[in-house]
């Protein structure tokens, strides 16, 4: 790690997106995390997923909970506001936040610890809510900040590198997603930008609750051949689902759509996700067979990746509880308080 | 015809608008509202009333009591002894009747004989045969048993000379929109009248007078003006979970909500209410709309302000306003759920680790819990701070008379220290907890505002002015320091203290809450036994000098407090430096509020011994 602060200075010719931003507005502190984290590698994907799709990076509210992961927010978009909140409890901040201004992208950043132990009982009701944003949980196995304990998204057998194996079956996040009635859930591995990155965009333009369950190894303390979420293992044994790409609303889309080897799915916003490869055979929208194929893949000893389950037609929480079209933060004291004369009325009722 | 139980013999209590009814019933039987309907027709007499419920931790099957204090003095507190005891549950019927009076009455369904051992030779049997009244002129069984209920209160329209186009007319607002339940509720309580009058010299001695003593005041509960003072606020977020006492305070904002917060062109929602899956979510989401600019609360107990200490804590230190409702019960742990306490005092007062301090509000009546629940948006944004307003069982779910809630429509909202983008683009370089008013109080910005200032990093990690991470003792020291600072400037927005000083008495009496309500029978009292006393009544903490003052300016000051550790006294210690010795404690945790005859008793018995041990105050 390094307390070095970034150079402001940016080369001259520095490619430009659509909002006249280069790929340095949309990055953050230098990192504090190991060299070689798979989390950094998760804060790159972040920076050129909305650096390449245009976001406005102020319209980003980042939040998230305590431990490794959740320190990331700041090491990208540092023209977003951040919420680094308590262990476990992103998803009720994240709730909170998305119903005062529903015009923000959300973007929630948490850990497997974080995730899958203190806070499993907020991670299952935000899915449960459908709040719309996207919930990155970066999944190491292990405890890093507290040096190396495991975590439950472990494998059963797995070990750590003080040689600790775990005795007890993982809990797996994304078929848990997916159970729970998230809309987009989908699992990737920090060393695949390639995938990672149309992943991240996706996951940001879907209405609804989008999961990612990014494999993230930490290199410190749980990356030896026998630790399942270690680099050796994921490189080995991930294994995509295909090719994907992400178009964002605004581009023109130039190559052509292949029908039988194809399958697109138009986002809410009318950005287009193309899944390459898998052709017809797998169905994101077919629940169960997402379910399947996560099981099936474990069993074998793979981890399965890609986007593994959609769904376009739930409603958010604010359209389930039909709240008004301004944001709460805007409305004034016009807006919300009744008056003396309605007061007057009311203590009559009272007599 | 049943046996009617009858005694000349008895001297009978002779009293007008000065008494209580004391309703013994079954959880659960439907007798709530026959009570309340009660209660509330005293009121429209006119005749100042104060309802208790004492009920169960229970659904239904346990012995639920309704004690009205009828008081033409205008005291509302709790008085000891039943003079009218409604003696409708079998499980307790023995001790129900025994802690009558003596010269008393006892209404009791007569469609049972009494066996012996519940027959007092002091008290008057008011034998009211309501099994068979309602066996003969309902047939649906559960109209058979609710309406029990409304006889009961019908014969006490009698009894008591109750206004019975009162009672009528209260019913048929009630049934408002449901017209087919008007004439059956209208019908029963007439059944009952009538059986009264046929059989019994009415009214009793003991009986109603109208007069005009509550003209202006309305009867209410404090969680409902709580959840109403939400609605006026500008809370626009209620996150809960459900926890007696407090449930009803996000019933009462839903309920303002769906007449009051729908968009007239749209009908969409100008709120939202989320029944969280535990207490730790529910603040969670309150926090996390409060740093978003929404302002939001959460409504709990307890059990809850236990729960949501960590929480706290972030919000303290990462300076994001919320206001939390803590309608207190008896703890520790579970406690009596359904029992009231002021015992959370100091669990409030410094909730969550390290040096933390937190505003507390302490309404003492409905009307105060609108006032404080709406000012507590105010003072939350102001102060970028939680503010937790400390009510507690008693006030919030039992109804209290008091004066009418009030609004004045000049006055908006304070939302405190916000940059817009215009301001942000004025600045320099924002630092979000620079102290740029030297008063404590930084600016902020909400998300989004704009493109390139403004935005930082909120974390419950130690920061520095510019809200980036730290571990510079002195740069954290002096956030501690500016903390601190900030709750002085509290002082200028939280309500100050309630102060009756007449400059030459040398005993004082100091109080916050639902403890109010005893106090001037207290003192009518003692002043008509030659003794005065100054009162200081806490609306806030931390304390105001005045706080202080009251307590030099007194030989000796009674702190009333219900709760058995001293917490207020041990906050004046701490808070005021205040010398122990000039502090005398008058506890109470039993669970119901204390009666003026024990304070009073409590005062006298303590200036005995002040006299008898020569310190007596000159």
């Amino acid at each position: 790690m390094s307390y070095i602060n970034k150079p402001k200075f940016q080369h001259p010719q520095l490619e430009t997106n659509d909002l006249g931003l280069t790929r340095r507005d949309y990055e953050g502190s230098f990192t504090t995390l190991c060299a070689g984290c798979g989390h950094d590698s998760i804060s790159a994907a972040i920076i050129q997923a909305t650096a390449d799709m245009s976001l406005e990076p102020h319209r980003v509210a980042k939040i998230s909970g305590i431990g490794c992961s959740s320190k990331i927010p700041a090491y990208f978009l540092n023209k977003s506001h951040s919420f680094n909140s308590v262990h476990g409890r992103m998803p009720s901040v994240a709730t909170g936040a998305n119903l005062a201004n529903k015009e923000l992208y959300y973007l929630g950043i948490s850990g497997d610890g974080d995730s899958a132990s203190i806070g499993l009982g907020q991670f299952c009701h935000i899915v449960r809510r459908r709040i719309n944003m996207l919930y990155i949980v970066a999944n190491n196995g292990t405890y890093g900040l507290t040096k190396g304990q495991l975590s439950a998204t472990a494998d059963l057998g797995s070990k750590t590198k003080s040689g600790e194996e775990s005795q007890f079956d993982n809990i797996d996040m994304a078929t848990l997603g997916i159970e729970l009635g998230a809309s987009f859930v989908a699992r990737s591995f920090s060393g695949d930008k390639k995938q990672l990155i149309p992943l991240i965009q996706a996951g940001l333009t879907h209405k609804g609750f989008a999961f990612i369950d990014i494999i993230s190894p930490c290199v410190t303390f749980n990356n030896i051949d026998a630790s399942a979420q270690g680099y050796k293992n994921t490189w080995e044994n991930h294994v995509a689902l295909s090719e994907i790409d992400f178009v964002p609303m605004r581009e023109e889309i130039t190559t052509s759509y292949n029908a039988g080897k194809e399958k697109e799915i138009t986002m809410h916003d009318g950005s287009v996700i193309r899944l390459h490869k898998t052709g017809n055979h797998y169905d994101p929208y077919d629940k169960e067979n997402a379910l399947h194929h996560i099981n099936q893949h474990k069993k074998q000893g793979k981890i399965a990746t890609g986007l593994l389950y959609i769904n376009q037609s739930t409603s958010d929480l604010h359209e389930l509880q039909d709240t008004v079209e301004k944001p709460f933060n805007t409305l004034t004291h016009h807006d919300l308080c009744p008056g003396s004369d309605v007061l007057a009325d009311i203590n009559n009722t009272f007599r | 015809m049943p046996k009617l139980i009858k005694s000349s013999k008895i001297r009978t209590i002779t009293r007008v608008n000065d008494f209580i009814v004391k309703f013994a019933n079954v959880n659960g039987s439907g007798s709530a509202s026959a009570n309340k309907l009660f209660a509330k027709s005293v009121f429209r007499m006119g005749i100042p009333v104060s309802p208790n419920n004492i009920f169960p931790s229970n659904i239904q099957g346990l012995p639920t009591w309704y004690e009205v204090r009828i008081s033409e003095a205008g005291y509302l507190g709790r008085r000891e002894g039943v003079d009218l005891m409604v003696a409708m549950n079998e499980q307790t019927i023995k001790s129900d009747i025994d802690s009558v009076v003596p010269g008393g009455y006892v209404l009791y369904n007569s469609s049972k004989t009494l066996t012996k051992n519940l027959i007092r030779d002091d008290v008057q049997y008011l034998g009211i045969p309501l099994m068979d009244i309602c066996l003969r002129e309902f047939n649906h069984p559960a109209q058979r048993q609710l309406f029990k209920n409304i006889v009961y209160v019908g014969a006490l329209a009698a009894f008591l000379n109750i206004d019975f186009k009162v009672l009528t007319a209260m019913v048929s607002e009630q049934f408002r929109g449901k017209e087919k339940l008007i004439l059956p509720n209208i019908h029963a309580l007439e059944l009952g009248h009538q059986y009264a009058t046929e059989n019994y010299s009415c009214p009793l001695d003991l009986q109603l007078q109208a007069g005009d003593k509550t003209t202006g005041k309305i009867l209410m509960d404090g969680n409902t003006a709580i959840g109403l003072g939400c609605v006026y606020g500008g809370a626009t977020i209620g996150a809960w979970y459900p926890l007696t006492p407090s449930t009803s305070v996000v019933d009462s904002f839903a309920k303002y909500c769906k007449r009051l917060r729908i968009d007239p062109g749209t009908g969409k929602k100008k709120y939202s209410v989320i029944q969280a899956e535990d207490e730790l979510a529910a603040i969670g989401i309150a926090i996390g709309a409060g740093w978003n600019g929404a302002r939001a609360f959460t409504a709990t107990s307890g059990p809850g302000i236990s729960l949501m200490q960590e929480f706290l804590g972030l919000a303290y230190f990462a300076e994001i306003p919320i206001v939390l409702f803590n309608i207190q019960r008896v703890g520790p742990s579970t406690g009596m759920p359904t029992r009231s306490q002021q015992g959370d005092l100091l669990s409030c007062a410094y909730a969550s680790h390290g040096d933390t301090k937190h505003i507390l509000l302490f309404p003492a009546s409905p009307t105060e819990c609108f006032e404080f629940a709406a000012r507590a948006f105010d003072i939350a944004d102001r102060l970028q701070t939680p503010v937790i307003v400390m009510s507690d069982l008693e006030l919030g779910m039992n109804e209290h008379i008091c004066e009418p809630m009030d609004w004045d429509d000049n006055q908006g909202y304070d939302r405190g220290k916000v940059l817009d983008a215009t301001q942000l683009e004025a600045i320099e370089k924002f630092g979000r907890y620079l102290d740029v008013d030297n008063d404590g109080i930084p600016y902020r910005t909400y998300p989004g505002t704009h493109a390139d200032k403004g935005a930082y990093f909120t974390r419950g990690s130690s920061h520095d002015p510019y809200a980036a991470y730290t571990e510079d003792g002195d740069v954290f020291a002096d956030m501690m320091d500016r903390l601190e600072l900030k709750l002085t400037t509290a002082l200028q927005y939280i309500p100050k203290p309630e102060i009756c000083n007449e400059g030459s008495n040398t005993l004082g009496l100091m109080f916050f809450g639902s403890t109010d309500s005893a106090i001037q029978e207290v003192l009518d009292s003692l002043t008509k036994k030659g003794i005065k006393l100054d009162t200081l009544r806490i609306k806030a903490f931390p304390f105001h000098d005045s706080v202080h003052e009251f307590l030099n300016e007194h030989e000796l000051t009674y702190v009333i407090e219900q709760n058995r550790d001293a917490q207020l006294k041990s906050l004046l210690k701490i808070e005021c430096n205040a010398d122990n010795d000039k502090m005398q404690s008058i506890l109470s945790y039993n669970g119901v509020l204390p009666s003026a005859q024990r304070i009073e008793n409590e005062i006298l018995n303590s200036m005995q011994s002040l006299e008898g041990s020569g310190e007596v105050p000159a």
